[in-house]
């Protein structure tokens, strides 16, 4: 677990452009001036890091229960996804 | 300064492979929405689209002539056949020197470069087939028309995005009003459906699972489509001298960038073209009927295209019956303001307004008459056609009634 919340935050990091340490489970994505195509690429980036899919449809206010307020919120959904497609990915 | 009127109007896309077929299915408000047959979906996210069904190029094409033809020139050459035939114009007798062939396409011959790369990096193959560059490459369908029709006046492809179409038939507008030439073959096609496509589009996060509802409460984005339109311009002197039949009269084109994002669109944008379009058409807003709205179903454009349409038309942007009929042939991208421009074209001549298809419930942030899931009985005079493309190219085209 500790190694998921780790890379999820490294990745959101790198998405931001900011160093590893400015990111914790508090912080909130909207403060790291993220803009639509930052989160999409942020998606894509999760999903080749954790070979997940996230449910994410940019025309929906809150996709299948993810909330990506903050990025504990990044790290619990990646989590969630992680151990319920553990082993169905190809 | 000529009058530009159309004479001739094709179509072969998903409504229909003709005209006539397009225009009862747009009356009786049908979605060729449905799932992907023509090629094996297995992993994909987006698993619907709006395609031309029960299309056998044999059927069409000589099997000497077929090799040369990506699906998009396919698509194009059949819709200009229809529409030059109708207009009854021979351009070898001497008018093809003096006519333009103006066509918009996003991205030509997805289908030839997807089979090409299945060959080189996926089977290994050493070679590939010797018309590969000459069929994928995004100009073949405009050339095919010249080729098959004799035009041998000005002639390029118009790339876009979703204005191409609408950038195709203004500059062909401009170029017979002007008097560079006396007529012109213009439209748009597309045809992307291929699995490398697909997957690219779904990387957007603005694909809807289940259909396409512009406007809708609950809409869940886009769905894309295939098809052709190809329409014939003349000097409307030069149809009226040779008794030829009017189908319309295109009356304005504007066109504006929105320098701003390259997915989003911007309110001023979109606003300004619109606007830009009815100074063109010397029109005041009180005067449009009917638009035929961008409208892809994702959230983001139909707000800012509300917008947009109450920021021009004011008080009277309650009046307007806005309609997207991409809620029925899907977003057909670089053919989109063709196929939409057929559309409004059809509703006039057939005394129809053309509905938004799967319109499910009022979104608070989308306030206008959008003509929900049923077509209505009306003469529709004056029209506007909106395209707002990835990277803010907006193209409006105004149209009026023959």
């Amino acid at each position: 677990m500790a190694d998921v919340a780790t890379d999820v935050l490294e990745v959101i990091a790198k998405q931001a452009k900011v160093e590893p340490a400015k990111v914790a489970r508090e912080t909130e994505l909207a403060d790291l001036n993220l803009e639509s195509l930052d989160t999409i690429e942020l998606i894509f980036s999760l999903e080749e890091k954790f070979n997940i899919e996230i449910p994410y449809n940019a025309n929906e206010a809150t996709t299948a229960g993810i909330n990506f307020t903050t990025a504990g919120d990044v790290i619990d959904a990646v989590a969630k996804l992680v151990a319920e497609q553990k082993g169905s990915a190809a | 300064m000529n009058r530009v009127v159309v004479t001739g109007l094709g179509v072969c896309a998903s409504l229909g492979k003709n005209a006539t077929e397009f225009s009862a299915a747009l009356r009786a408000g049908k979605s060729a929405i449905g799932p992907i047959s023509i090629f094996e979906t297995d992993g994909l996210i987006t698993k619907i689209g709006a395609q031309v069904l029960d299309f056998d190029p044999a059927a069409y094409f000589d099997s000497n002539k077929l090799p040369l033809y990506d699906r998009c020139t396919q698509l194009a050459l059949v819709a200009a056949r229809e529409a030059i035939r109708q207009s009854g114009l021979d351009f070898r007798a001497g008018l093809g020197a003096r006519s333009a062939t103006i066509i918009g396409s996003g991205v030509g011959g997805q289908t030839t470069q997807d089979e090409n790369y299945q060959r080189l990096y996926l089977q290994g193959l050493k070679r590939c087939h010797p018309l590969t560059i000459p069929k994928l490459m995004i100009n073949a369908p405009c050339c095919h028309i010249t080729m098959e029709h004799g035009i041998t006046g000005p002639s390029f492809v118009i790339a876009s995005a979703c204005s191409s179409a609408n950038h195709a038939i203004g500059v062909a507008f401009q170029m017979v009003r002007s008097g560079m030439v006396e007529a012109a073959v213009t439209g748009g096609t597309e045809a992307v459906f291929t699995f490398g496509t697909i997957r690219g589009w779904e990387a957007l996060r603005v694909m809807a699972p289940d259909t396409c509802r512009p406007f809708s409460a609950g809409r869940k984005g886009m769905v894309l489509g295939e098809g052709a339109a190809v329409l014939v311009l003349e000097t409307r002197e030069r149809a009226l001298a040779r008794g030829a039949e009017i189908l319309a009269e295109i009356i304005g084109f504007g066109s504006t960038s929105d320098a701003s994002d390259i997915v989003m669109p911007a309110l001023d944008g979109a606003a300004g073209a619109i606007a830009a379009c009815l100074q063109d058409a010397s029109l005041a807003p009180a005067e449009v009927d009917y638009v035929n709205a961008h409208g892809t179903g994702t959230a983001a454009n139909d707000v800012t295209e509300t917008n947009a349409l109450h920021k021009v038309f004011g008080d009277h942007a309650k009046k307007l019956a806005v309609s997207s009929t991409k809620s029925m042939h899907g977003h057909t991208l670089g053919a989109a303001g063709a196929i939409e421009l057929a559309a409004t074209i059809a509703a006039m001549r057939g005394g129809f307004i053309p509905p938004t298809a799967n319109f499910a419930g009022v979104d608070p942030q989308c306030d206008l008459d959008y003509v929900p899931n049923e077509a209505r009985s009306g003469h529709i005079n004056v029209a506007i056609s909106n395209s707002f493309a990835f990277g803010g190219h907006n193209a409006v085209v105004a149209v009026r009634r023959a």
